[in-house]
């Protein structure tokens, strides 16, 4: 393509001229304060088409009016209308009057569609962003602001246990029965893996330090009191973050996309009483078992590995856990459980019910109840554990 | 004499599993027609459009454009058939990370060589042509329905296709709205040269655009009338009479 000076022109024997691959463009002057734009040939967006800047050039020496010549214009598309419009902006900065008469009925029809509805201007967009410590404030102000919304969830779901209590919450028992399923039954074979692969390296850790001192039969104890008081319950609230907390968000975050949470509050129906309550239910009650039953996979992990690798006999490991335990580790494991089943339900549900009115909402809102669920988890695990050690239990 | 046949479909059933949706449908769009495809809820319409658009195997019978078999080819040659059509899906179907402008940008920066600035204008110039100029930077989720359904309208004429495919262009909108994108159709129908194929329930969209339809019945999983709906309003099948006049007729 070729381009001129379109500068200084002020007869038609000087025009400018671009062109290249069976497109045209000219611009004459053809009279003081005229310009005549000839368009000719093929104008289509698979070719380098020539930029309206450079009728806009053209524009500022004291140019009134605009007039256009299409006789020769073949083949066209977006790549012409686009020149064409920018040209017409640009006429409309200059206040220039575009006349557009000698274009093609249709390339009409459409520019006018094009400018029948005004620019929205929108002030602000587009920097966001900001930088490092804009960020960084507003991460700061995002949390300050989702403390209390945080504490308003928790004293709604209150209250729909003190409706539970007095027989007044709205919820299907079905809904919860398939909660259970979900979270507890089908949840088993991923409880099994990682609580036997745990248990496997509770007693390989143990053993590699207690054969120092030749109490290798001790990993019953390490494995025992590990897994039922604190590993299994940690490693199932875990799991069932990821699993059925990020579940639970998608699920919820969902329904808010689709306004089913808003045709709840129409009909005057709790979402928290009608999806929340029964979620959080299921996980207090199947957590536990899960623990419980995470414990006891682990411990048959630490008998496996005890009497194969380290030759301490099944009779002996079997009394040793037999001793090591009591009853007091399990109810530390069993309200650990429930805790943390807690935790993760409410992690979910709150992200859910918090989730915004697209696809890519739900999986933000999944991604922040898995983090959610694992931090509350984490700081729930420790204040326990403390408290537990306090309490002497 | 005729428009040659730009899309032929011929013998074409379309079923989940067990469960036929329609059957043995056959018909003509010819290039530069506004092709409706009419019917009640639930028989079948959206169907039909995923099996001409590639989304869904037809159980049975062929679709194809320019007289090229669309299930009939290979992958590769399906999807340089597909880069001429342009579809505009029901509720937009925007992809919700990406702004309008980006939407709309994505399936020029795909397949041009156009520079960013170029995409720009055009993207500027097609969303400034269904009403939305000023709106780039706008997440889908920051729009109302209608807006989201132009913006699909204006992601799917991106690439200038020579066949739109728009399902329910004017459910949801106002009537203004409606009517403006009713005319933009028109004008890419006699600007541009497109054949447009509609998915309507809209009785005044289907009286004022629709030169050439089909007619798809719920109750016999077929098709019972072609031909242009305001001939068919006037003498076609009770059915198809009663769809077009509310019941009334």
């Amino acid at each position: 393509m070729t381009e001129g000076n379109p500068r200084g022109m002020t007869t038609a024997p000087e025009p400018f001229a671009a062109g290249g691959a069976g497109q045209k463009l000219e611009i004459h002057r053809v009279e003081e304060g005229c310009l005549r734009i000839v368009l000719a040939g093929r104008w289509c967006l698979d070719q380098a088409l020539p930029s309206h800047e450079v009728v806009e050039r053209a524009l500022e020496g004291g140019v009134r009016r605009l007039a256009f010549d299409a006789t020769g214009l073949g083949a066209w598309d977006s790549g012409l209308l686009t020149f064409l419009a920018g040209v017409i902006k640009a006429c409309n900065r200059c206040s220039v009057d575009a006349d557009q008469d000698g274009l093609p009925e249709g390339i009409r029809h459409l520019l006018a569609m094009a400018f029948a509805v005004p620019e929205q201007k929108v002030a602000g967009r587009g920097g966001e962003n900001g930088n490092l410590f804009v960020r960084v404030g507003k991460a700061a102000q995002d949390f300050v602001r989702g403390a209390p919304a945080m504490l308003r969830f928790l004293g709604e779901i209150t209250l729909s246990f003190l409706r539970l209590a007095t027989g007044r919450a709205r919820f299907r028992m079905s809904d919860m029965w398939l909660e259970i399923e979900q979270v507890g039954p089908r949840a088993l074979p991923i409880v099994s893996v990682i609580s036997f692969l745990v248990g496997l390296i509770l007693a390989y850790l143990g053993a590699d330090q207690l054969k120092l001192v030749g109490a290798q039969i001790f990993i019953a104890d390490l494995v025992a009191i590990g897994m039922v008081r604190e590993v299994g319950a940690l490693m199932t609230g875990i799991i069932i973050a990821g699993r059925t907390g990020a579940a639970f968000a998608a699920q919820l975050g969902t329904m808010q996309v689709n306004e089913e949470i808003d045709a709840f509050k129409t009909l005057g129906i709790s979402p928290v009483d009608f999806l929340v309550l029964p979620r959080i239910l299921a996980l207090m009650l199947m957590v536990p078992l899960l623990t419980l039953y995470s414990g006891f996979v682990g411990m048959f992990a630490g008998l496996v590995v005890s009497v194969t690798i380290f030759d301490i006999s099944l009779f002996e490991y079997y009394n040793e856990t037999l001793r090591a335990l009591e009853l007091k580790h399990f109810w530390v494991g069993l309200s650990k459980g429930s805790v943390y089943g807690a935790m993760v339900a409410f992690a979910g549900c709150l992200r859910g019910m918090q989730c915004g009115r697209s696809a890519e909402a739900v999986g933000e809102a999944a991604t922040s109840a898995v983090v959610t669920g694992i931090l509350l988890i984490t700081i729930a695990a420790s204040v326990m554990t403390i408290v537990y050690y306090q309490l002497d239990i | 004499m005729s428009a040659p046949a730009h899309i032929e479909v011929r013998d074409l059933s379309m079923a989940y599993g067990e469960f036929v949706v329609q059957r043995d449908l056959s018909f003509t769009v010819r290039k530069g027609d506004v092709f409706v495809i009419m019917g009640g809820n639930g028989c079948g319409k959206t169907t039909l459009m995923r099996a001409l658009v590639g989304l869904q195997r037809p159980a049975a019978g062929t679709v194809r454009y320019d007289g090229e078999d669309f299930w009939g080819v290979a992958q590769g040659d399906q999807e340089r058939m597909k880069r001429r059509l342009g579809i505009m899906f029901q509720g937009g179907a925007l992809w919700s990370s990406l702004t309008l402008a980006e939407n709309v940008a994505l399936p020029l920066a795909e397949y041009t060589n156009l520079p960013p600035k170029r995409i720009a204008e055009i993207v500027s110039f097609k969303l400034a042509l269904v009403g939305l100029a000023g709106f780039e930077d706008f997440y889908p989720s920051e729009l109302s329905g209608g807006m989201k359904k132009r913006a699909g309208l204006a992601r799917a004429m991106a690439l200038d296709p020579d066949i739109l495919i728009i399902d329910e262009p004017s459910s949801g909108l106002d009537p203004l709205t409606a009517r403006r994108l009713d005319d933009l159709i028109l004008e890419l129908r006699d600007s541009l040269g497109a054949t447009v194929v509609v998915i309507s329930h809209d009785l005044a969209s289907i009286l004022t655009i629709g030169s050439d339809s089909i007619y798809l019945d719920a109750d016999t999983h077929t098709m019972i009338q072609t031909g242009n709906p305001r001939e068919a309003l006037a003498s076609g099948d009770p059915k198809v009479r009663h769809f077009l006049t509310r019941g009334t007729a």
